[in-house]
């Protein structure tokens, strides 16, 4: 009997690690919505004089793998310094639980973007961040990095899913290379505003898909 | 048997149940995907693979074919008779997938011009895709709405009604969430205006009764699957005078609706399944669904009943714990031998939330935290109190983690 998911995710998905919160955390993050079905919330103790992460929790609301890679995400985060958990990537994050199912490689993203914003909130507390970066076609596409194609499990970018992006008047317009009656369509699209709706300088994000 | 557990999963599962676990004591609360065929049923079909398997012939062939045939016309009697129709009103298909393609195709081709159709939103994905199939062919198509019980807008439907008006499909009963549509009310409305009315009774049928002497719809599709009958054989119900163009091409079976050899050993066990549905069941598991109801409501907090208390088919009931999610909760009750569905887009493989819990007005949180529990014949009341024990469990340690609600920061 095969079960799409590794023993390590299903270990984890029945016995978390780090599950919770912490007092007067130095940096915290929410990634993910109720909406998308998926959340991942973490929060940060950080050394203030080694830069390294001393205790790490997380709460999550999703499926298995949303809970593993949660899980995973803090024991991976703990005792490194911040700037070597900022290098984590999904994969790594992904690889550390024997792998996941292509189509749930969005929750390792989740999970890393959590890690990666908790980071940026502990350095935007603490002074640490340089001025906000304007939003460009560039940053955009950074972003988009971060939006799995949930055929490949891959990124948007790379499989080129992306057809076209367009910034004018502080409005993003992403043209996305799916039918819009494509079973993953509607996911895509949140996900894509998701990820680019809350920037300081965007007022509004629009999905097109191919004609 | 479960000797040696090769994975994760089988050891928690063997932790629980010891080798005791099997798919015969696993708890399945999935009646409205498949149900487990009855052995009395697989023991009517048996003489059609092995004894009289020639395929249905005419009078005047040989014997064998002749009582395949006889086979094949008593079944369809028995199958017609618990609708109170006649039995060169039923045609048999593959199932209702078939019937439903059969009944919404077979109508609107046979028209001169493109018409309209109507349908609800609610509807199962063979009647949603094929009614989306035939918008792209040029047909128009209306998608009424319900309201937060998923029962029709009966005025809606009412305003939507057109000159070109062909066909109106309404579901009897909902896939998912249980609400069960006043067909009698549409079927009065649309009678004497020319338009056709076909119903999807899968969820319904044996369930529920329906007599088609007293409502006036035309075309009804039913199912085998659903009544501890075998998977691959369903009917379309097809009111005399109504008139179909055949969607499949090939041989003249079934009045020269439906092309293929039939299936006599499973039309035998539908009808056999048919005979078997009692009143007695049907309340014995109305009762069942309602102690799930009342011990979930009592015992668990924040939790929402998906579809109407009334109006709702005996063996279903669909519940929303909020704050968790439903692929988690799914996955956690398979550990402990429990089979339940869920709405939840992780859950499938399109990644999308439920049709049927968001068109009733229910936000994407409210999908994936459902849970659809279907009983069936095979189930007790004992299932019932292991599961509500289950799922208790399983959704307080879900909710321990999860970030929403009382037990997060929210």
């Amino acid at each position: 009997m095969n079960s799409p998911y590794s023993d390590k995710v299903l270990e984890y998905f029945q016995n978390p690690k780090n599950v919770g919160e912490l007092e007067n955390p130095d940096g915290i993050a929410k990634e993910g919505s109720p909406a998308c079905g998926d959340m991942v919330q973490l929060h940060l103790k950080v050394d203030e004089k080694k830069k390294t992460i001393t205790d790490i929790k997380f709460r999550s609301y999703g499926c298995a793998s949303n809970i593993a890679t949660g899980s995973i995400i803090t024991e991976m985060a703990k005792g490194r310094s911040i700037e070597e958990a900022k290098n984590i990537t999904w994969q790594q994050a992904a690889d550390e639980l024997g792998g996941l199912p292509a189509v749930k490689n969005h929750c390792s993203v989740l999970a890393v973007d959590a890690l990666k914003e908790a980071i940026r909130d502990y350095e935007e507390k603490h002074g640490l961040v340089k001025e906000q970066v304007p939003t460009t076609i560039e940053v955009i596409k950074e972003r988009l990095k971060h939006v799995m194609n949930p055929i490949h499990g891959l990124d948007v970018l790379k499989t080129n899913l992306i057809e076209n992006i367009e910034l004018k008047d502080k409005i993003i317009t992403v043209t996305v290379d799916l039918a819009e009656d494509h079973q993953f369509a509607p996911v895509v699209k949140e996900d894509i505003k998701e990820k680019l709706e809350h920037r300081w300088d965007i007022e509004d994000v629009i999905v097109k898909y191919r004609e | 048997m479960l000797k040696k557990p090769e994975n994760q999963k089988l050891l928690y599962i063997y932790k629980i149940w010891g080798d005791k676990m099997n798919n015969n004591n696993m708890i399945y609360l999935d009646n409205s995907a498949v149900t487990r065929l009855d052995e009395k049923v697989l023991e009517a079909m048996k003489p059609y693979f092995f004894e009289t398997y020639a395929v249905a012939t005419s009078e005047f062939a040989y014997t064998m074919g002749i009582q395949a045939k006889e086979a094949l016309e008593n079944a369809r009697e028995v199958i017609a008779n618990s609708l109170s129709a006649n039995s060169d009103e039923i045609v048999f298909t593959s199932g209702a997938t078939e019937s439903n393609n059969l009944a919404l195709k077979g109508i609107m081709y046979n028209q001169k011009d493109k018409g309209h159709l109507i349908v609800s939103e609610l509807e199962d994905f063979s009647v949603l895709n094929t009614a989306k199939s035939l918008e792209k062919e040029g047909y128009d198509v209306s998608y009424i709405s319900v309201d937060s019980e998923g029962k029709l807008d009966f005025d809606e439907l009412k305003n939507a009604v057109r000159e070109d008006t062909v066909l109106v499909s309404i579901q009897h009963a909902n896939q998912e969430i249980g609400t069960v549509q006043n067909i009698e009310e549409i079927a009065k409305f649309l009678d004497g205006k020319d338009i056709i009315f076909h119903t999807d009774a899968t969820h319904s049928f044996r369930r529920i009764e329906i007599d088609v002497t007293n409502i006036p719809v035309d075309l009804i599709t039913i199912s085998a699957h659903t009544i501890h009958g075998p998977r691959g054989i369903g009917a379309l119900y097809k009111r005399k005078n109504i008139k179909l163009k055949k969607i499949m091409d090939g041989g003249f079976q079934e009045n020269n609706l439906r092309a293929g050899i039939e299936n006599i050993p499973a039309a035998v066990g539908f009808a056999k399944a048919v005979e078997l549905v009692t009143e007695e069941e049907n309340k014995k598991i109305k009762k069942l669904r309602d102690l799930l109801i009342k011990k979930v409501e009592d015992q668990i907090e924040d939790v929402t009943l998906n579809g109407s208390r009334s109006d709702r088919i005996p063996q279903n009931a669909n519940i929303t714990f909020h704050y968790v999610e439903g692929e988690s909760i799914t996955l956690h009750l398979d550990m402990r031998g429990f089979a339940v569905s869920t709405g939840s887009a992780c859950f499938s493989k399109s990644l999308e939330a439920s049709h049927v819990i968001l068109g009733i007005g229910g936000d994407h949180e409210r999908a994936h935290g459902s849970i659809r529990f279907t009983f069936s014949r095979y189930n007790t009341e004992e299932d019932v109190n292991k599961v509500v024990e289950a799922i208790k469990d399983v959704v307080t340690n879900l909710r321990e983690i999860s970030p929403l609600g009382k037990k997060g920061s929210e």
